[in-house]
């Protein structure tokens, strides 16, 4: 009867020794029938400590314990003992706890090995269905998350040219004002671009924009940042304290690039560029919509004076200006 | 509906018939969902006009199709842990039979907001059954006939299955098992672990 209701059962007699296994618990020892063999010999008790001896085992009848076997994969199972009807008797019910998924991988359990009332099943059932679960969430979150890089850099990026748009450039240069940290800005308008459009058509303006964006890309740092702010306007954020000289070169190979007849289809285009430039200098406590005029000033005083150069922010062109 | 389901059948599109058939049945059903995630709620109503559109697209019966639809769940190697959750059902086919009224508890017992149809098994004789299905969708039926089918075949058994029809939101269909052990089941170790 107790191998139906309870098939990880232990039946001993008044020495301790195996009278009865029930059917799961024998598969889990390899090495011959259980009958006959000393329980304490099978597993160690690890709680409660007291219990030596079989005499402890009885006194303990009805306490929840902790066993650990001898053999093979040390498994720990949890027990309880009751007097059984035999003088001296014991009747032990084992139970896996909550290493059940190991124990029921290594022994290779079936249903079958459980009473129908065991909850073991419902239990692997739902360790089961969780982790598919669980995967099914890890792989939504990982798909929201590139969803979300894949948006944030679309927001940042021109569709055309993949250049940084005006509202990357606007906050990559508001937080190096906000860090009053040094850097320069660079505006370049593309000249005679408006012609390239009007007359080869929006085909040819197009690659004539996406050559311009690859001169850029070529011609600066890693760490500058190019970005397509309108039509035909660029601006380059170049950190750190670049040099007026430096970037006097390369303004000058910027405007030669540019200059490069660019074939589209069988025709050419031909454009060129003017740059105006300032500098941002730490401690100044200039404004982004300052320095932008300044940036300004300057492109206008390359365009005044022909275009196809550059121009450096100086307060005597403002007073040419007017 | 659950993601979950709108998964399943956009898989069992896909793993069947191809990516470029589900495709036309994305455009057929105007669904504005290409790719469902399984973990999301969605309107009913794309489900429908998605299932709609499936068997209109691949010239299927509706009921055929949602039989196949069962079929594939249970039977295809990319749906290995359906399988598996379902034969926690029982050791036998006869004791899975008798865990069928359970298992729209044990599917929200994994998954709180996904909701099955309630079913509910008739026993007549030892091997002669009806199951009764409860589902708004028209057709539940046909897919829990694929689905037992094949889980009759994982167990090695044989069963004659008959859809009844359907009656307001009832539908009904026969299960006569004529051999419980009828070939070599697939082995199911509760340890093992789907891929």
């Amino acid at each position: 009867m107790l191998d139906v209701l309870c098939p990880m059962h232990l039946v001993l007699n008044k020495t301790g020794h195996v009278t009865h296994a029930g059917p799961t618990l024998a598969k889990l020892f390899d090495d011959g029938p259980l009958k006959g063999r000393r329980f304490l010999e099978m597993f160690e008790l690890k709680r409660p400590h007291r219990i030596q001896t079989m005499a402890d085992l009885r006194r303990s009848a009805g306490v929840k314990l902790h066993l650990q076997m001898r053999q093979g994969a040390r498994l720990e199972v949890k027990g309880v003992a009751a007097l059984g009807p035999e003088e001296g008797s014991l009747v032990l019910n084992l139970g896996f706890g909550i290493g059940i998924a190991e124990a029921v991988r290594s022994f290779e359990l079936t249903g079958g090995d459980f009473a129908p009332t065991d909850l073991t099943i419902e239990m692997l059932y739902l360790l089961e269905a969780k982790s598919a679960a669980m995967d099914a969430l890890k792989k939504l979150n990982g798909n929201l998350a590139s969803s979300v890089e894949e948006a944030e850099e679309q927001a940042l990026s021109d569709g055309l040219t993949g250049l940084r748009n005006r509202r990357a450039m606007d906050h990559v240069m508001g937080r190096l004002i906000e860090w009053d940290r040094p850097f320069a800005v660079m505006q370049v308008d593309l000249d005679f671009f408006k012609k390239v459009n009007d007359t080869l058509g929006h085909a040819a303006g197009d690659h004539v924009l996406k050559v311009v964006a690859g001169i850029f890309t070529e011609l600066t740092r890693d760490d500058d940042v190019v970005a397509r702010v309108g039509g035909d306007e660029f601006v380059i954020l170049l950190p750190g304290e670049p040099r007026k000289d430096g970037l006097d070169r390369m303004g000058k190979r910027i405007i030669a690039r540019l200059e490069e007849p660019i074939p589209f289809e069988d025709q050419t285009c031909r454009i060129s560029g003017s740059i105006g430039t300032s500098f941002f200098k730490p401690g100044s406590g200039q404004t982004q919509a300052a320095l932008m005029d300044d940036v300004d000033v300057a492109l206008y005083a390359s365009k005044r004076a022909g275009r196809g150069r550059q121009t450096f922010y100086d307060p005597a062109l403002r007073a040419a200006g007017d | 509906m659950h993601g979950l389901v709108n998964r399943a059948i956009e898989r069992f599109v896909t793993d069947i018939y191809g990516r470029a058939q589900w495709d036309a049945i994305v455009r057929t059903a105007e669904s504005p969902v290409t790719t469902f995630e399984p973990m999301m709620i969605y309107d009913d109503e794309i489900t429908m006009r998605v299932l709609e559109a499936t068997c209109a697209v691949m010239g299927h019966a509706r009921g055929d199709m949602l039989e196949d639809f069962g079929t594939y769940l249970v039977s295809h190697p990319n749906m290995e842990t359906v399988r598996r959750l379902l034969r926690f059902g029982g050791v036998t086919l006869v004791e899975f039979l008798h865990s069928l009224d359970d298992l729209p508890d044990r599917v929200r017992l994994a998954i709180p907001d996904l909701h099955l149809p309630r079913i509910e098994l008739r026993e007549w004789t030892a091997s002669d059954y009806v199951l009764i299905c409860e589902a708004a969708l028209d057709g539940f039926g046909h897919v829990m006939i694929g689905v037992l089918r094949s889980l009759a075949d994982d167990y090695g058994a044989l069963a004659l299955l008959t859809h009844e029809g359907r009656s307001g939101d009832v539908e009904s269909v026969s299960i006569s098992l004529v051999e419980t052990e009828f070939a070599e089941g697939r082995r199911f170790e509760l340890g093992a672990r789907a891929s």
